[in-house]
């Protein structure tokens, strides 16, 4: 299986479908998936509450396993791919251990992994510069804002080699203003990493701000609705929002969830 | 900081001490008088009100001491005595916080292994739980002569029976509190080890037990202050010769009843001792994992 892959191909997933079996009777969390990511793209997964887009990553990570179809990343299956290390995971709340300083937190993954204490070192410096931490690495997580702190779980997922970044609507809990320039940041650090991204959102002005490709999903069962192509150039001031071009994404965007929507409401 | 805690801590607790004193002044006549009236009748003495309350305050054996009585009593066995002298408060107090010391380190280890095994091994959380919670239920009391008769059977003698009554009472709240701490990583942070593909043992010692260390101290307080309580009652029905526990012992079979007080007071300051060196400790702890001052 993983030869049929092109090796551009990070994420490749085919017919994939996921069945939680609960008191109630079966949930279709996923159901009839293909979708394939390229190495370096952005792709934006956006779409109501259960739709099975935090699922979908959750596979992707190997933290919930597919119940059909096939799905491979790096081409290997999701396992093999978790125990090579091969992705960083940004969870929807920072996660950071209280009982750590920032840097301790970013070393957290380094120690497990067994990177020496000068790698580490030098790593912690890097990352910190990358998130615009840099001088808060001897603060404790409570003794930074919100935006700072999800900015501290975005450099612990960037410290070691994984070239997969998944984040889970790492900024729903921030106010606009944050968000916003936390966006801005993520797009610089996305053309200096060089990361391939997978980034779950229920803002459309953020998905379609960030993204090489929107994936457009709706609920019950969760499925993929509609795959949308960025026109947009990679580099995109803020001010991009109001442009014709922009808008019209949005809107298709906006379309693809309301016919995911239509036919139960 | 400082007119804070004034007003904030020390006010309300004078407030509360000077009520206990006052109603133990009350009480203290009222237990008393009737036998003082009878010594007045049988002596033939008439007294003014102000000299029969006095009285009352004064006798060597009452039923209720005043707090003065009590007072003196412990300052005199406490600072007036060699310590190494039988009345010496200082002497049992040592006895008593030797097997303490010795049953709470005992059970607190006891307990977080316990712990260790029921979070890692299914077949314990179901197995061990209902014994550890019936073990509680047994009366302390009778179990305690047992221990020592069945230890000094098999030639145990000393400090380790007692000391291990403070581990049977210990050992408890240490499991509860340490079981609960292991299990208090929320998903998203045990999730997030899983994506590092993290070891079992790296979970166990850079997760669980930082986030179990809270619940640690919090349960070390309860098993402190338990294991003195199993030091006296380890003391008191075994004919041991030292400790605050036979202190008790011997008072009460004399009818000592200032001394059963003085002894009384001298555990209980022991037990605020021990608790609030746990605390100072837990706050340095808690300090060094960047708490949060409060």
């Amino acid at each position: 299986m993983p030869m049929n892959n092109p090796p551009s191909s990070v994420v490749s997933a085919s017919k994939l479908g996921l069945t939680f079996e609960t008191s109630d009777g079966p949930v279709h969390a996923l159901s009839n998936v293909d979708l394939t990511v390229n190495k370096g793209d952005f792709v934006s997964f956006i779409g109501p509450s259960g739709c099975g887009k935090t699922t979908f990553l959750r596979v992707i990570a190997d933290l919930e396993k597919a119940t059909a179809g096939e799905i491979t990343v790096n081409g290997m299956t999701p396992e093999e791919a978790r125990k090579s290390r091969s992705y960083g995971y940004v969870f929807q709340a920072p996660a950071l251990y209280p009982w750590r300083t920032i840097e301790k937190n970013i070393a957290l993954p380094l120690e497990i992994m067994g990177y020496s204490a000068a790698d580490r070192k030098a790593r912690i410096e890097r990352t910190l510069d990358l998130v615009n931490l840099s001088g808060f690495g001897k603060k404790y997580p409570w003794q930074l804002s919100g935006g700072m702190q999800q900015r501290a779980s975005i450099a612990r997922a960037l410290a070691f080699d994984a070239d997969l970044l998944l984040m889970d609507e790492p900024f729903g809990a921030l106010d606009e203003i944050v968000r916003d320039h936390l966006n801005e940041q993520l797009l610089k650090l996305w053309a200096r990493t060089e990361k391939t991204i997978c980034f779950v959102t229920h803002s459309i002005p953020e998905a379609v701000y960030l993204s090489t490709r929107i994936v457009v999903m709706s609920p019950r069962p969760g499925r993929v609705t509609d795959v949308i192509e960025s026109t947009l150039p990679k580099e995109r001031p803020l001010e991009i929002r109001e442009t014709p071009e922009f808008l019209e994404i949005a809107h298709r965007v906006r379309e693809g969830l309301r016919a995911g929507h239509s036919y139960e409401e | 900081m400082k007119p804070d805690s004034l007003k904030n801590r020390i006010i309300p607790v004078l407030t509360i001490l000077i009520s206990i004193v006052a109603v133990w002044y009350v009480a203290a006549y009222f237990m008393n008088a009737p036998f003082q009236r009878d010594l007045d009748r049988r002596a033939e003495v008439t007294s003014t009100t102000m000299e029969f309350i006095g009285k009352t305050m004064a006798q060597p054996k009452p039923i209720l001491p005043a707090p003065h009585q009590v007072v003196s009593n412990v300052f005199e066995n406490t600072f007036l005595r060699s310590v190494t002298s039988n009345r010496s408060l200082v002497y049992h107090a040592w006895v008593t916080l030797s097997s303490t010391v010795l049953g709470f380190t005992m059970g607190t280890l006891t307990g977080i292994l316990i712990a260790v095994g029921i979070v890692h091994l299914k077949a314990l959380d179901r197995s061990l739980m209902p014994w550890i919670i019936a073990s509680q239920t047994v009366p302390i009391l009778a179990v305690a002569p047992m221990v020592i008769v069945v230890l000094g059977a098999i030639n145990i003698t000393g400090l380790l029976p007692k000391a291990l009554i403070s581990t049977y009472l210990s050992f408890f709240p240490v499991a509860v509190g340490m079981v609960k701490g292991l299990r208090s990583p929320e998903i998203i942070q045990l999730d997030l080890m899983r994506t590092y593909y993290a070891s079992g043992a790296q979970t166990f010692w850079k997760l669980r037990v930082p986030a179990s260390i809270p619940f640690l101290f919090t349960s070390m307080k309860v098993a402190i202050a338990a294991s003195l309580v199993g030091a006296i009652v380890g003391e008191l029905p075994t004919g041991a010769v030292a400790g605050i526990g036979s202190k008790l012992l011997a008072a009460a079979y004399y009818s000592q009843t200032i001394d059963i007080w003085a002894a009384l007071i001298a555990g209980s300051v022991l037990a605020a001792l021990l608790v609030t060196i746990v605390g100072i400790i837990a706050k340095i702890v808690d300090r060094s994992m960047g708490g949060r001052p409060a």
